[in-house]
C-alpha cells in the first residue's frame, strides 16, 4: 500500500516554482499561466519549463506571462511574443517549418522503415 | 539491395547529425533579433549619466554597440577592460539588468565608463524585450539600425580584432 502511494505520489506529484507572490488570485487566469508556463522551456536549464525552475530567467518569464494575461492577452499572443524574442528553443514543440521538418518526420520515417523490416522478416 | 541502400541512408544521416550537432555550442542560443531592426525598451536614469532612450539606436549612420551587463555579474567585470578599449572606436550604450544604481555609478567611477548612454532595467522586461538570458550579452547594431550580431558571455582580448572587422 506504501509503495503504491509512493508510486502515485512520483507519477501525479507537477513540481512549481511559482513563487506566492507570483501566484494570480484569478484561478482560471493562473490555470492558464501555468498551462502557458509548461509550453515554455528555461533557456538556461536542462530541460525544465518555466514554471518548474528557480532560474532567474524562467523567473522573469512566469511574471511577464501573468503580467500579459492580466493586460487581457490571449495564449497564442502571449507564446507568439515569447518565441519571436527567444526563437524555437524556447518551445517545447518547435513550429513545422521546411528547417524543422526533419525533426518532425525523421521519427515517422524511421518507425515506418523498422515496421517494414520487422513484417517483412515474419512473412519470410 | 534497398537494405542496405536504406542502412547507408540512415548511417549517414546520423553521422552528418553528428558531425554537425559537434560544431555547435549548446550553451549559446541562436538570436532571433538578427538582421532585424532594435526592439523598444525603457530604462531607468543611472545618476547622473545620459540615458539610454530607444531614439538613440536609429538610422544615424554609425555603427554601435549595446552592452548588457550588471555590477553583480562577475563575467561583466572580466570583459570591462575590452568595453574600455572598444569605446575609443564605438559608441556603446549599456543597459544594466536588475541593478542598483548606486553600485553601476561606485563601479563607473572605479574602472571608467565606456557607455555614451546608459540606464537601468529594474524589472528584467527590457531584457526580455531584447531575447537576453544571461550577462554579460552585446549587441552590435550596424549604420541602419539593424542588429547584425550578438556576442553571448565576455568580450575577451582576442575578439577585440574580430568586432573591429566585422564593424568596418
Amino acid at each position: 500500500m506504501k509503495l503504491l502511494l509512493i508510486i502515485l505520489f512520483l507519477f501525479f506529484n507537477e513540481s512549481y516554482s511559482v513563487e506566492p507572490d507570483e501566484i494570480l488570485e484569478n484561478q482560471n487566469l493562473e490555470k492558464m499561466a501555468r498551462d502557458i508556463g509548461k509550453k515554455l522551456r528555461c533557456l538556461v536549464c536542462q530541460n525544465e519549463d518555466i514554471e518548474s525552475s528557480n532560474a532567474d530567467i524562467a523567473k522573469d518569464l512566469r511574471i511577464l506571462v501573468r503580467k500579459m494575461l492580466l493586460d487581457g492577452k490571449s495564449k497564442d499572443e502571449i507564446i507568439s511574443y515569447i518565441h519571436s524574442r527567444y526563437g524555437d528553443f524556447v518551445l517545447f514543440s518547435p513550429p513545422v517549418r521546411y528547417d524543422t521538418a526533419a525533426l518532425w518526420f525523421i521519427p515517422i520515417i524511421f518507425f515506418l522503415l523498422l515496421f517494414y523490416f520487422f513484417f517483412r522478416v515474419k512473412t519470410k | 539491395m534497398m537494405k542496405y541502400v536504406f542502412l547507408f541512408l540512415i548511417l549517414f544521416g546520423a553521422g552528418f547529425m553528428f558531425y554537425k550537432g559537434l560544431k555547435t555550442d549548446p550553451s549559446v542560443i541562436p538570436s532571433n533579433l538578427i538582421s532585424k531592426k532594435v526592439p523598444s525598451f525603457k530604462l531607468n536614469k543611472v545618476s547622473d549619466y545620459p540615458l539610454l532612450d530607444f531614439s538613440d539606436l536609429g538610422n544615424d549612420g554609425q555603427f554601435k554597440i549595446v552592452n548588457f551587463f550588471a555590477s553583480w555579474c562577475p563575467p561583466c567585470k572580466v570583459e570591462h577592460p575590452q568595453l574600455m578599449t572598444l569605446s575609443n572606436s564605438f559608441k556603446i550604450f549599456g543597459i544594466a539588468k536588475k541593478d542598483d544604481e548606486q553600485d553601476i555609478e561606485k563601479w563607473l567611477k572605479k574602472d571608467g565608463n565606456p557607455f555614451t548612454k546608459l540606464g537601468v532595467d529594474k524589472d528584467g522586461l527590457s531584457s526580455i524585450q531584447w531575447g537576453v538570458y544571461g550577462l554579460p550579452e552585446t549587441f552590435f547594431i550596424d549604420k541602419n539600425g539593424n542588429i547584425i550580431h550578438k556576442q553571448v558571455g565576455p568580450i575577451m582580448k582576442k575578439d577585440l580584432e574580430r568586432i573591429k572587422n566585422f564593424l568596418k
